[in-house]
């Protein structure tokens, strides 16, 4: 038999493999080298954390790919990079250099306003960020093999993170209470496609690996993810703005792991340095907030 | 028939969910007291650095090793890895089983795929004669067996992906992840 590549259980299995695990931003070559011997699971190679993206302004773009290729020649873990939303072309260029995951992400400037990236063209698999079930499906109809919740990156504040996970997690409770001929309304409802929706209320579960991201800033934090019934988390800008990274990095792999067992969280919580500063969400003026990015 | 699964990181509830349908009881392992009363253990995908690590942090490597001298372990991708004894770079691994294994031996995940593959073993113990679908995903390849170590299965370029050494297993591929149930009933049959 011919080996077949790029096929839909290759680009879910891989997020398979990366649940109950930590994904973290890094930005050079030191960094990805601290991240992968706290236990990261996989990298997110990009040129500024989130918090720095908020502080410079400007149009965000995909990274120099030559600063990825040597993340990538650092590591033994996965590595993924970020396009911007409907940015095909970036999403080409990343694909070429070999990247084991492409994040379609809010956190960089849409270049499409309206469309998505039609991702089931490409052999490398996607995650994309989602506030909402319908948001999810939709994505994933457009070949997303994995789904994060998307939080409010580059903040410290877990708060729009929690929000997305429940607003996520509920609605799969409430559609397995649901009857079958309910299932065409809800997906109308929601902007969701039938197909999905019916697949989530029989799986329980969303179709493809759901991780949290935006906001998680302690082992505390990550821990909160996990037992809102997340699969993994993506650690952004709180790992390197913290005053001790290697040891926060460290604390909340392990957090993770044990994410039921509070005594294991109060030891690996102990001394781990400065927070990063973060901002309240509650306090920013709308403009600033970048987790309405996605359609 | 109690069998646990390494929960430490990977897709430990992908194992779990194929136990299941074959009516075992299964517990998820974390830490060296887990591991009481288990008739057999798998080791999941997942990245073996961070499956080490955590292994190392939370004192299960002696443990383990203890365990699989009576016992049968499963090590599926990472597990694989985490079983052997070499894998040409400097990480914690059990060393339990006699296999050279080289860590993402087909390239990137682009590079990652799905095979069908020729187990005889596996034929005679479940009395079925289709091939085995295998899924690769950034996948190691077993490159030499040593000691009381057998081949259970290669490429047809002749590289090893299963092999066995009395009742401990390892495939480079996820069994866990398709419909097949034909693995974990030949693990159980080892464990058993």
């Amino acid at each position: 038999m011919q080996a077949k590549t790029g096929t839909w259980t290759e680009k879910k299995g891989l997020a398979q493999m990366l649940k109950g695990g930590v994904i973290m931003d890094v930005v050079n070559v030191e960094h990805a080298r601290i991240a992968e011997d706290a236990g990261a699971c996989a990298v997110m190679a990009l040129e500024r954390v989130p918090a720095d993206i908020r502080a410079d302004g400007g149009v965000v773009r995909m990274s120099d790919p030559d600063m990825i290729l040597k993340i990538m020649d650092a590591v033994s873990i996965p590595v993924m990079a970020k396009c911007r939303i409907g940015h095909f072309v970036e999403a080409q260029i990343l694909e070429s250099i070999g990247v084991d995951y492409i994040d379609e992400s809010e956190v960089l400037t849409p270049a499409d306003e309206e469309h998505h990236i039609l991702k089931h063209n490409f052999k490398v698999p996607f995650v994309c960020g989602c506030r909402n079930i319908g948001e999810a499906l939709r994505r994933i109809g457009e070949g997303a093999a994995m789904i994060r919740t998307k939080g409010e990156a580059g903040t410290g504040d877990v708060v729009e993170a929690v929000r997305h996970a429940r607003t996520v997690m509920g609605a799969i409770r409430q559609l397995q209470t649901m009857g079958d001929e309910e299932l065409m309304a809800y997906a109308k409802n929601n902007g969701a496609p039938y197909e999905l929706v019916k697949e989530t209320k029989e799986l329980g579960r969303m179709p493809v690996v759901n991780f949290a991201a935006g906001g998680v800033a302690t082992p505390a934090d990550a821990a909160l993810m996990m037992q809102l019934g997340v699969d993994g988390v993506f650690v952004g800008s709180g790992i390197f703005k913290s005053g001790d990274p290697a040891r926060r990095a460290q604390a909340i792999v392990k957090s993770v792991t044990h994410y039921q067992d509070a005594s294991i969280l109060a030891e690996v919580s102990k001394n781990l340095g400065e927070a990063m500063v973060g901002r309240n969400v509650s306090q920013m003026p709308e403009g600033d907030k970048i987790a309405g990015r996605g359609w | 028939m109690k069998i646990g699964i390494l929960a430490l990181q990977g897709d430990f509830a992908e194992h779990g969910s194929m136990l299941k349908k074959l009516g075992v009881e299964t517990v998820e392992v974390r830490l060296p007291e887990h591991l009481n009363g288990l008739h057999g253990l798998i080791i999941p995908g997942g990245e073996s650095t961070t499956i080490g690590k955590l292994a190392v942090a939370y004192g299960l490597m002696d443990p383990l090793r203890e365990f699989g001298k009576s016992h049968a372990i499963w090590g599926t991708c990472a597990g694989a890895i985490f079983l052997s004894n070499d894998i040409g770079r400097d990480q914690p691994l059990l060393g339990l089983m006699n296999i050279k294994v080289q860590r993402n031996a087909f390239g990137r995940q682009v590079d990652s795929f799905e095979t069908d593959l020729e187990i005889e073993e596996l034929y005679k113990a479940t009395r079925t004669k289709h091939p085995y679908h295998a899924v690769f995903i950034r996948a190691p390849i077993i490159q030499s067996v040593g000691g009381n170590a057998k081949v259970l299965s290669a490429l047809e370029d002749g590289r090893i992906v299963a092999a066995q050494q009395g009742h401990l297993l390892a495939t480079s591929f996820h069994p866990e992840l398709t419909d097949d149930t034909r693995f974990h009933e030949y693990f159980i049959s080892l464990a058993g």
